[in-house]
């Protein structure tokens, strides 16, 4: 089966090619964030596809915390190995030669130097004038309102109010010397659509998205994966092992696993069908408060 | 339900059967406080669009904002922005997205505000369907019929007219009938191809999902089954072959792709294309995808085509088929809607994206405003913010086009300001204007360069600019004199002589002052074809139009003089008393008082009045010209 028999994912699928193709022809230095997680699978697979025969004219950025899960940096270099990619890995040094880490200070300000900041140093030390990124709208209420397309300061800020309008697929590719776009080419996606797609073009993964016996503890009611020796345990804390999987990859001290059987595509669907929380609950970064990812997108955040 | 019910319906979910109606995108549109967040709040809840934290987060969102006395406010679900919550209105565009066993669905929820009209067109650009809202109790508003207007405007034939709140008038089947008819009666002339009325109660659901037993009077379809089942297809795969190049593919020497995603049509190996803007011809050798070649592709689909031959196509190029070509022309007439709190000024150059292409355009002439409450044409100078207006346009240079009706990829485009690079308008092509394609250029064998050579002198515009009273006459004078002595021919060009004639019908707003830039920079133009030194003495306080005076004529023949003068110093000079007068009043869009002036930001030459006499700038002007060569051989003999 490919997506040319299922209507709806081959005009997604067409739509995202057809903006990727966009960037490529209008940008001087366009580059793909690349944050191993499965919308940045469906990403690669379809940059593969816009430019074939050509290799993706552009590089693959990732910003690497350091506290990423052991398997995605094996994924990640993988990925890059089989598919010949330029990819660019960036960590903020500065943060890490302060040992800036999840647990002394908390997750916002973590968040705010390991990925915000890092990710501002590596656009601006690239000079990149496009990123792509996998954000979809159906995620989170003040991604539902943001441009295919989204305008970015010279600081990489982004100011809701003021968005460029956006008709028909003609999109305003101009910007001062300094500024940058944020592109989002599967905006319009679901995530049932991400995993059909997954399915239809059999798409790799990392295999944390599938169950099987982790090591984790668990705490405010969640499950968190000790990934590794720097995993700091509350005195009450004991890691025990747990059928879990991931519905969503970050940093592991700050992703929740859920307990589950899925070990293939169509059982996670079905988990997805019967889930009472949307992908994002594993996300801790975006309870801090209501309009939180708003304010994280205003000050550079993807 | 149980697991393996669950797992049975997520395989069918993985391979879903490839008849399903596929996906309807639509739009929910009409006034403030009809209710348009709720009813979507109320279609994602109904479908289980909507998991445990997020109705969690609903419910104290519901109390610290909501509007409905501590019940789940579901116009919180789609209202995103902080400041919209705050407000309790909806400033920008949401996308929602929701399925059902039949259908995929995007929702587009636009604000109704007036002043965010925009965005509802945004919304409405690549929308199958609009879902108009209108309050039963209020029936059809300004606002209502202006929605309309766009919708019909950009092109959506299918419309569901939701007469809401149909619980607060006490589901009266009359009142419904009345609001009904009153719609109709306007839409007549919109070619809506189906029109649906439903009475709905967002907030309860009634006939929202199913049909509700609160309107037994009412026999049609509840909202959600219409949308399931409204056939929209355009059958875009029949029409003729439109195929924008968007990236030209070079992996290598021996790979030549032209990528692109086709317009209109079906494209096959073996079929004749023509590049409309040239009329290049070549056949399609292949269709290249990643998934191997295909045997074709409809509209829609994002390929990349291989020809048999080498031809002069690049980014912007529409390929087609011979016998059904696009027109080709650099004037047409279109509908913009004007997006930017700027003003529309007719003559100042902006950028057009049409499909893939970009090129200089100008409004050359604005035909009317629409009163979207009436739709009836009014005369206008200038578009603002939310207007909506029938213009000619005129091209830097000819584009492929097809009329918005007929396609609109081919028929639509953006106007982006060169300076902020804001996008300021949205239009639809009407119709092209064949004198583009009638006038041909004459190719005249005496030519600019001929003429400079008889006259022993190289031709260049000196523009000088600044405020009223800054000496740009004065300097301008005495350059031409000198130059006269030097056995030089001139033309000087100076604002107040020219407003006596060629322009005496321009006022002072910011239209008229484009216009008349306009107008002078074509005539400096036609005496630079004529080997003349021409020197412009305007005060031409716009860039854009000193940017655009620049870009008529050819490199090197163009000198921008910044007479610099300070407004503290020319408000004392005042040698014509317009500053007096300006100041109290008398005089209105005087620049530098209610007038912006915008200084260039790289003059060719500076002149500091304060610090030199007139006589030594137009020294100091006249060995410029000179040292560039503009002055022939002998010009350096006394």
């Amino acid at each position: 089966m490919s997506v040319a028999s299922l209507p709806h994912l081959a005009r997604l699928e067409a739509e995202a090619i057809f903006i990727m193709r966009e960037v490529v022809a209008t940008f001087e230095r366009p580059v793909m964030m690349y944050s191993i997680g499965k919308d940045s699978s469906v990403m690669l697979h379809l940059a593969l596809k816009a430019f074939y025969p050509a290799p993706p004219p552009f590089p693959f950025l990732h910003v690497d915390t350091t506290w990423k899960f052991k398997e995605m940096i094996r994924f990640r270099d993988e990925t890059a190995k089989k598919f010949g990619l330029d990819l660019r890995v960036h960590t903020n040094e500065d943060g890490r030669a302060r040992g800036v880490n999840p647990f002394d200070q908390g997750s916002s300000l973590y968040t705010q130097i390991m990925k915000t900041d890092a990710l501002k140093q590596a656009l601006t030390a690239g000079r990149y004038d496009a990123a792509f990124g996998g954000a979809r709208r159906d995620e989170e209420k003040s991604r539902a309102k943001e441009r295919v397309f989204s305008f970015r300061s010279a600081t990489h800020g982004w100011d809701p109010k003021n968005q460029r309008p956006e008709l028909w697929s003609l999109f305003n590719t101009r910007v001062k010397p300094g500024e940058s776009i944020r592109v989002f080419p599967i905006s319009n996606w679901t995530e049932l659509d991400i995993w059909q797609y997954i399915a239809a073009e059999k798409i790799d993964i990392v295999p944390l998205y599938f169950a099987d016996d982790r090591k984790v503890v668990s705490r405010s009611g969640q499950w968190i994966m000790v990934d590794d020796e720097r995993m700091r345990l509350l005195p009450d804390e004991k890691p025990e092992t747990r059928r879990v999987r991931f519905r969503t990859l970050g940093c592991y001290p700050l992703t929740a696993a859920v307990e589950s059987d899925a070990t293939t595509l169509p059982e996670i669907v079905a988990e997805m069908f019967s889930a009472t929380t949307s992908e994002r609950q594993g996300r801790l970064i975006d309870h801090d408060e209501s309009g939180s990812m708003e304010l994280k997108k205003r000050e550079g955040y993807f | 339900m149980a697991r393996a019910e669950t797992l049975a319906l997520a395989e069918a979910a993985l391979r879903p059967e490839p008849e399903t109606k596929g996906q309807l995108r639509f739009l929910t549109c009409g006034s403030v406080d009809d209710g348009k967040s709720t009813l979507i709040g109320r279609l994602l809840y109904d479908t289980k669009r909507l998991f445990d934290d997020q109705i969690e987060s609903l419910k104290s969102d519901s109390s610290r904002y909501g509007t409905t006395g501590g019940e789940i406010d579901f116009a919180l679900l789609v209202d995103g922005l902080v400041a919209e919550r705050e407000q309790g209105i909806t400033i920008d565009v949401a996308y929602r997205y929701f399925a059902t066993e039949q259908r995929r669905f995007i929702v587009a929820d636009t604000p109704g505000h007036e002043q965010y009209t925009r965005n509802m067109a945004t919304g409405a650009s690549d929308a199958d369907l609009a879902v108009l809202l209108v309050d039963a109790r209020h029936g059809i508003l300004t606002q209502t019929r202006r929605h309309a207007y766009i919708v019909s405007l950009l092109g959506i034939r299918h419309v569901v007219l939701a007469i809401n709140k149909i619980d607060l008038v006490g589901f009266d089947e009359g009142r419904f009938n009345e609001i009904r008819e009153a719609f109709a009666e306007f839409a007549d002339a919109f070619d809506f191809r189906s029109l649906v009325a439903i009475p709905i109660a967002a907030r309860d659901g009634d006939n929202v999902i199913a049909r509700s037993e609160r309107t037994p009077w009412y026999s049609g379809p509840s909202l959600l089954e219409h949308l399931e089942t409204v056939d929209v297809t355009e059958d875009a795969a029949s029409g003729d072959l439109r195929f924008p190049v968007q990236w030209v593919n070079r992996p290598d020497a021996n790979f030549r792709g032209y990528a692109g995603t086709l317009a209109a049509g079906t494209v096959k190996p073996g079929d004749d294309i023509v590049v409309a803007r040239n009329g290049a011809v070549a056949k399609v050798a292949r269709i290249v995808t990643q998934d191997g070649d295909l045997p074709s592709a409809e509209a829609g689909a994002a390929v990349t085509i291989t020809l048999d031959r080498e031809l002069d196509a690049s980014r912007g190029d529409i390929f087609s088929s011979p016998d059904a070509r696009p027109e080709v022309t650099d004037q047409f007439s279109a509908h913009l809607i004007w997006m930017s709190s700027n003003e529309l000024l007719p003559g100042r150059p902006y950028l057009l994206k049409s499909g893939t292409r970009t090129v200089g355009a100008a409004v050359s002439e604005l035909k009317h405003r629409v009163d979207i409450a009436s739709f009836k044409p009014l005369a206008a100078k200038t578009l603002t913010l939310n207007d909506i207006g029938l213009c000619n346009l005129s091209l830097s240079e000819p584009i492929a086009f097809d009329v918005y009706d007929v396609n609109r990829t081919t028929g639509s485009f953006i106007l982006i300001d060169r300076f902020t690079n804001e996008t300021v308008a949205a239009g639809m092509i009407r119709f092209g204007l064949r004198r583009a394609s009638n006038i041909h250029w004459q190719a005249l064998d005496v030519n600019k360069g001929s003429r400079a050579r008889a006259l022993g002198q190289k031709p260049v515009i000196l523009w000088f600019t600044g405020l009223s009273g800054a000496g740009k006459s004065t300097i301008a004078n005495l350059v031409e004199k000198k130059l006269h002595l030097l056995g030089r021919h001139t033309y000087l060009l100076d604002g107040d002589n020219v407003r006596h004639g060629l322009n005496r019908d321009l006022g002072f707003t910011d239209a008229d002052r484009v216009e008349n830039i306009r107008r002078v920079a074509e005539t400096a133009k036609l005496f630079i074809d004529a080997g003349l030194v021409v020197l412009v003495s305007f005060i031409s306080p716009f860039r854009s139009e000193r940017d655009m005076a620049r870009e008529l004529v050819g490199e090197g023949e163009f000198l921008e003089v910044f007479v610099e003068t300070p407004l503290s110093v020319v408000e004392e000079r005042d040698p014509k008393g317009l500053y007096r007068k300006a100041r109290a009043g008398e005089i209105k869009n005087f620049t530098g008082i209610d007038s912006p002036y915008e200084a260039p930001l790289n003059p060719d030459i500076r002149l500091d009045t304060t610090t030199e006499s007139p006589e030594a700038l137009a020294d100091r002007i006249v060995a410029k010209l000179r040292e560039g060569g503009y002055l022939g051989w002998d010009a350096g003999l006394p």
